[in-house]
């Protein structure tokens, strides 16, 4: 069972997407990318909802659509959860995920039978008699995604499936969702613009920027080797195109750096915010970079507060909300960053 | 809905300009007081409005509210219940309702796959067929009344092949009753219909799609549940639009006690013979009317305030 699409639909002359997409059996693949990079648009094209205007989609072998050839929605064998999860308002959670196999032709006291089943796998056996409208946020994602799985799709789409969740519920639901598509046989296409989502649910990710790939790979590859800046923004690094000459790299925007490990020609430069550290004057320390910053913002972000420094180069960092006030951090304060060689990550690019 | 703030009320609070930019509510929370009191005054008479627009506006009312008074005022009471008793009375009543809910059967099975094509596909000609679909609201239902008979008459368009091949005479009859109101009430259906499938969210019908439903399945078991109040809307003004009819009626069907009198041509011929019994008749038409207002408030009157 085999996924294989060439997804590229032109709506006008502003945009256009292009993304060739595989996947094999069983495994999960998160489309990753800012809000109008075309998500929706190729979840869309893959559920037969938005046509293609150029390339291919092909499911085991079988043409969904492609020159000469289109297969209409209700006749693929795919299931979506919608990102708002569309439950029908005058159905109850249990004809809802019964709604599919209906339509499919099951008989009525089959279809309840195995709706009833998956509410109750998905936890909500006491809620099956109530409509949509009294589920709460969480509940309703699960009837959204049991209306989905119980039609056993080969291919699975899920649009931004946990956007709509408060932050506590969300952690759970991503988990229970994890467990879902581990056990899912099928193919399934996950798209989101949060890359915690991705990196959880996902086996592979395609980063998407503008309607084109822009990077792919698995989880771990994308976040430690980003690609652009968008990418190296969601998982959180610095990032810069350079030229290296041995261990010296010089940034195309300003600035150089040492590095550990020599390299030669164009490369990609990245290291964690932690990994720079702040000083009221010139340090004296073991770093072998230190360069002059000016703060340009402040964040909080948990326990931790992120720091946009303007260099060159410019760099964000990580501090503790002690050392804001220690070192009376605010927009305009002048420090010297410090970085050790052996923190900077080089690749070629 | 949030009354417009008036900008001159503002300053009476004593507040800086911006706080009240800031929202209605707390600035309000902020005036409690004798300040408050007098802003409150102060909007209120804002409000008014200018007399030269009050004056035009009460005449208008009183014109729309004293002829159903008068009518109040002049029905005799007391023999209602022996007029709506006599029988050329009660066949009429009965004709009217049969023939109002057949007309809007008749509506509702083509007017709603109408309002469907012109909500939901794309096809050339689709303004033409919306203004044609119009048309019958704004016509003198007298000129419908002849076109339908010269469609339908026995020489007409259509009338002649149904009389040659069928045998069938619409014209003159109960059945050509029902065509001359669904022909008149027609618009009221197709226009309310269109308009809630074009605010249904379609986005659950591509839901649907995506689940293995037929455009069939999902117009009936997705699409209709989600107009229904729409639909039923439609419905009501339908056929109270169908009730009420007399031009098209009288002129396509006319005028036979038991046949082709509704309740409206029976008002009509009473206020001859008998005008007490006419207004025995209109003040049944008139609690049908407002029986049908009552159904439609939450829809057509409430207006969100």
């Amino acid at each position: 069972m085999t996924l294989d699409a060439e997804i590229s639909v032109r709506r006008d002359a502003r945009f256009a997407l292009d993304l060739p997409l595989s996947a094999a059996a069983g495994q999960t693949v998160a489309v990753l990318g800012p809000n109008g990079a075309g998500k929706t648009t190729a979840l869309r094209a893959l559920a037969g909802l938005q046509p293609l205007t150029a390339g291919r989609i092909e499911l085991d072998g079988r043409v969904l659509d492609g020159p000469g050839a289109f297969v209409p929605a209700a006749r693929r064998p795919i299931a979506m959860v919608f990102q708002d999860y569309l439950l029908f308002g005058h159905l109850s959670a249990l004809e809802n995920v019964a709604f599919g196999l209906r339509a499919r032709g099951v008989d009525r006291r089959t279809a309840r039978r195995r709706a009833a089943d998956w509410l109750d796998r998905v936890g909500l056996t006491a809620e099956a008699a109530r409509r949509p409208r009294e589920l709460s946020g969480g509940q309703a994602q699960r009837v959204a995604l049991a209306r989905a799985m119980v039609t056993e799709p080969r291919l699975l789409l899920l649009d931004e499936p946990l956007a709509a969740l408060d932050a506590s519920t969300r952690l759970s639901v991503r988990a229970e969702l994890r467990h879902r598509l581990a056990d899912y046989a099928g193919i399934a296409v996950l798209v989101t613009h949060d890359p915690l989502d991705a990196m959880v649910l996902a086996d592979r990710l395609v980063v998407l920027e503008g309607g084109r790939v822009v990077q792919e790979g698995s989880a771990a590859e994308v976040a430690h080797h980003p690609r652009t800046e968008y990418v190296a923004r969601l998982v959180g690094l610095n990032l810069y195109r350079a030229t290296a000459d041995g261990t010296t790299v010089r940034l195309a925007d300003g600035g150089r750096l040492v590095t550990a490990s020599p390299a030669a020609g164009e490369v990609l430069v990245a290291f964690a915010p932690t990994a720079v550290s702040l000083h009221t004057g010139r340090p004296h320390g073991s770093a072998r970079n230190a360069w002059p910053v000016r703060v340009a913002s402040l964040e909080q972000h948990g326990s931790t507060t992120r720091l946009q420094l303007a260099g060159p180069p410019d760099v964000l960092a990580d501090v503790t909300p002690a050392a804001v006030a220690e070192l009376r951090l605010s927009p305009g304060t002048e420090l010297w960053a410090s970085l050790k060689a052996t923190e900077i990550r080089t690749y070629p690019a | 809905m949030r009354r417009p703030r008036r900008p001159h009320s503002a300053p009476a609070a004593g507040t800086d300009p911006a706080a009240h930019d800031a929202g209605a509510g707390p600035a309000v929370r902020r005036d409690a007081g004798p300040a408050g009191a007098d802003a409150a005054v102060r909007r209120r008479v804002a409000e008014r409005g200018p007399l030269v627009l009050v004056l035009p506006a009460a005449v208008g009312l009183c014109f729309l509210v004293l002829p159903l008074v008068g009518l109040l005022a002049r029905t005799p009471w007391g023999r209602l219940p022996s007029q709506l008793a006599e029988p050329a009375v009660a066949e009429a009543l009965r004709l009217s309702l049969v023939c109002a809910t057949a007309a809007t059967a008749l509506c509702l099975l083509t007017g709603v796959p109408l309002a469907w094509l012109l909500a939901r596909t794309d096809f050339r000609g689709r303004r033409l067929v919306r203004a044609a679909v119009t048309v019958p609201l704004v016509l003198p239902p007298v000129v419908g009344g002849v076109a339908l008979l010269l469609v339908f008459g026995r020489r007409g368009l259509v009338g002649q092949y149904l009389d040659a091949w069928f045998g069938l005479s619409l014209p003159f009859t109960t059945t050509g009753v029902v065509l001359a109101e669904a022909f008149v009430a027609m618009p009221f259906l197709v226009i309310a219909v269109e308009g809630a499938l074009r605010g249904a969210d379609r986005r659950y019908e591509d839901a649907a799609a995506t689940l293995g439903a037929s455009r069939w399945l999902t117009f009936r078991r997705v699409t209709l549940p989600m107009i229904g109040p729409g639909v039923a809307a439609g419905t009501v003004l339908c056929w109270a639009r169908a009730l009420g009819e007399f031009g098209a009626t009288i002129t396509f069907a006319g005028n036979f006690p038991g046949e082709t009198r509704t309740m409206p041509l029976a008002v009509y011929l009473a206020l001859e013979t008998d005008p007490q019994a006419a207004t025995v008749l209109s003040v049944l038409l008139l609690a049908v009317s407002v029986l049908v207002l009552v159904s439609l408030r939450e829809r057509w009157i409430g207006g969100g305030t």
